[in-house]
């Protein structure tokens, strides 16, 4: 980190107003702590906390992913192979080997880690999109390994996961686990946040604007595109084991090709190298599909239709869109 | 630019605005099947054998005077989702009891829920362990896969075949028939001497088959697979001009096996439900009317052919209804105890009677032996 120096296009654009950008931070993720902890007052029921939940879990790797993409401009096809190896990876070592929850997902956690280091070391090094290549291969590989290894995984038909022990407490009910990934998604923000604004996160950004001019300024890129995408793969599985001791039964569904699409989708839909525009995406692909259960067939039409929009009238997506439009109106 | 907003919050809105909608003197039946993805072939029959038998059931005056409402949600063969929309069902809609979960990764995602809801709940997915152990609320309506392998078994070992070699798919149903298949081998006297597999999308099994073929002392192959592999696997097989008996597990019955397969399916046995026979079906025959009448309904209202996936639904819907009958309301624990009790209850998949450990209720009788001939399902029995 030593070697680095801040790029100066970077600070140029964002250094303009630093005070009024700081205190908007600060409302933005007061009013986030406000509603999530006045949320659980008005939600009706289990099934509104269960909808919440996942919302929340999504909205983590989405942060996640962005760092990845937004940030970096590396994409990932097979970041739901890392909330695979999360969520196995638990399940696994909880059920077969009775180690603690905590424990099986630390080590599930740090496995998927040294994974996406060991990849990314390799792949990183070249220049263009070769990360989303390599990912795509290794999410399916990842993919049909759950499958396939029956005697481990359950194979297609899944396999149950313990309830959650922490120092002795049992986290079980949609409310306790509510606020265990409020919480968690209230710091992911924050860190989020200071990591993009960080002497790091400027040279993250400087990657993303031209690597050449990066590396010309002295950043080592690809250690630093390694370093965030092994941050992103980790936090990803960690939320893969959380979410599979909260659902309490997994399928290798969820670390199908199809999955990583619908992480990318939320990051994109909701705002390239925008935190908030993560948590939007991850709620807005969360909740479509409950909202547009009761159309059944035009389900997929609606939404695709709504992917299409964005993607035409709001090429940057969702939020940095209108948080652009609604500055232009206030000037 | 202002209606993909007005279109953001009318779908944000949406949700407690659809869920609002209910009516609170109907009763309920809610459903979780996979209309699309990987397994859609399963949830579309289902939905629509549902959907014709409640509307007729309410046509007809309902059920102890009530209304009945049916909510479908489609999990897209995935068990994540399935789950959550069986909280929906739980917590929001307050159905009255269950059915589905087509898959069996659907169905074991949903146990836990209505274990804890006490739900009764009817899954129409295939694999043991859904039944196995005992769950107090879940009952299921197919048979299971080991079944299917014990009834291949018996009619291996009447015709003295003792060493056979298994092909299965590597899907969700190809493995579950292998492993049962293995685990219920022995007790028949049969040894797998040979275990193959073949992957769900591949377009040629004359490598596995030549393995086989090139093993004298295999006696028989058994073939544990969906869709088109096992079909490949019948005209690899008369290819490579093999001679040994030919068994396929009850994934295949339907006529698009027969089709896809050609003149190669002539000669193949496997066990399948009595709907598929129905015409062949003595009139004496305890499931006669019921799949006789099912299949006329179903082939009237979707202008498309039955499957023994449908007729489960049928079964299920059908178990459920005898239950409230039987209890006089329907409060969940009575139903509960009352499906439970079902005796003698011809449905599709055959006669059900269930028991306290016995949340299936079918015997190996109800799977029909059948034997491919002249491109038509004929009865070996």
């Amino acid at each position: 980190m030593s070697t680095m120096t801040s790029p100066p296009a970077v600070t140029s654009r964002q250094g303009s107003a630093p005070k009024s950008w700081m205190s908007s931070r600060f409302t933005a993720i007061a009013i986030l702590i406000a509603v999530l902890a006045l949320l659980p007052l008005v939600l009706p029921n289990a099934f509104y906390f269960d909808l919440v939940i996942r919302i929340m879990i999504n909205a983590v790797i989405a942060i996640a992913l962005n760092l990845l993409i937004g940030y970096t401009g590396q994409i990932s096809l097979g970041h739901a192979g890392f909330f695979g190896i999360g969520a196995y990876g638990s399940a696994i070592l909880t059920a077969r080997y009775n180690m603690p929850p905590l424990l099986s997902l630390a080590i599930a956690t740090l496995a998927a880690a040294a994974l996406a280091w060991l990849v990314a070391g390799a792949i990183l090094r070249l220049k263009g999109h070769y990360l989303a290549m390599a990912t795509l291969g290794l999410g399916i590989i990842i993919s049909i390994i759950l499958n396939n290894e029956a005697a481990w995984t359950g194979g297609p038909d899944g396999m149950s996961v313990d309830t959650f022990r922490m120092f002795g407490l049992r986290l079980a009910g949609e409310q306790s686990w509510y606020w265990m990934f409020a919480g968690l998604l209230v710091a992911s923000i924050v860190l989020a946040q200071n990591l993009v604004d960080s002497p790091a996160g400027r040279a993250l950004q400087a990657l993303h604007g031209s690597e050449v001019a990066a590396s010309v300024v002295g950043i080592d890129t690809a250690a630093f595109k390694t370093r965030v995408f092994v941050v992103s793969a980790g936090t990803t599985a960690a939320m893969g084991g959380l979410a599979a001791f909260y659902m309490g039964f997994i399928t290798p569904n969820l670390a199908a090709f199809q999955h990583s699409i619908e992480l990318m989708t939320m990051v994109v839909v909701g705002g390239m190298a925008s935190v908030y525009g993560s948590v939007f995406g991850a709620a807005l692909l969360s909740l479509l599909p409950q909202a547009l259960a009761r159309v059944e067939g035009w389900e997929t039409v609606i939404f695709g239709f709504i992917l299409v929009g964005t993607m035409i009238f709001m090429p940057r997506g969702i939020v940095p869109s209108i948080a652009a439009l609604l500055r232009k109106k206030d000037a | 630019m202002d209606y993909m907003r007005k279109l953001l919050a009318a779908a944000v809105i949406a949700v407690p605005a659809v869920s609002g909608a209910a009516y609170a003197q109907n009763v309920k039946i809610g459903s979780v099947l996979s209309l699309t993805g990987p397994a859609s072939f399963l949830g579309d029959p289902e939905v629509k054998t549902l959907q014709l038998y409640i509307d007729r059931i309410n046509k007809a005056g309902g059920l102890l005077g009530k209304k009945i409402e049916f909510i479908n949600y489609d999990d897209a063969s995935d068990a994540a989702k399935a789950n959550a929309f069986t909280k929906r069902l739980i917590d929001d809609d307050k159905v009255d009891v269950i059915i589905g979960g087509s898959t069996t990764g659907s169905t074991m995602s949903m146990v836990p829920l209505v274990e804890k809801a006490e739900m009764p709940f009817i899954s129409l997915a295939g694999a043991v362990v859904i039944i196995e152990p005992v769950k107090k609320w879940v009952f299921k309506t197919p048979h299971t896969d080991r079944m299917a392998a014990e009834k291949i078994f018996i009619d291996m070992k009447k015709r003295g075949l003792t060493k056979i070699a298994l092909i299965s798919e590597s899907s969700g149903f190809g493995q579950s028939g292998r492993k049962e298949s293995i685990a219920a081998a022995p007790k028949y006297g049969i040894e797998i001497i040979m275990d193959e597999t073949y992957a769900l999308k591949d377009t040629d099994m004359t490598p596995q088959l030549t393995k086989v073929k090139n093993n004298p002392a295999v006696q028989a192959i058994l073939v544990f697979g969906l869709g088109q592999g096992p079909a490949i696997v019948n005209k690899n097989y008369a290819q490579l001009g093999m001679k040994v008996p030919n068994y396929h597990g009850p994934g295949v019955c339907a006529k698009e096996f027969i089709a896809l397969s050609g003149d190669a399916a002539n000669g193949v046995r496997l066990p399948c439900a009595a709907l598929l026979v129905a015409d062949n079906l003595p009139a004496n025959d305890p499931q006669k009317k019921v799949v006789t009448e099912y299949i006329k309904s179903y082939t009237e209202a979707n202008k498309a052919d039955v499957s023994t996936f449908g007729g489960c639904a049928l079964d299920g819907l059908m178990i459920w209804v005898e239950a409230v009958k039987r209890a006089g309301s329907f409060d969940k624990a009575k139903v509960r105890d009352e499906i439970e009790k079902t005796k003698n209850l011809a449905g599709t998949a055959g006669v059900v009677n269930m028991s306290a450990n016995d949340h299936l209720g079918l015997d190996l009788s109800a799977f029909r032996l059948l034997e491919i001939k002249k491109g038509n399902w004929t009865l070996t029995e």
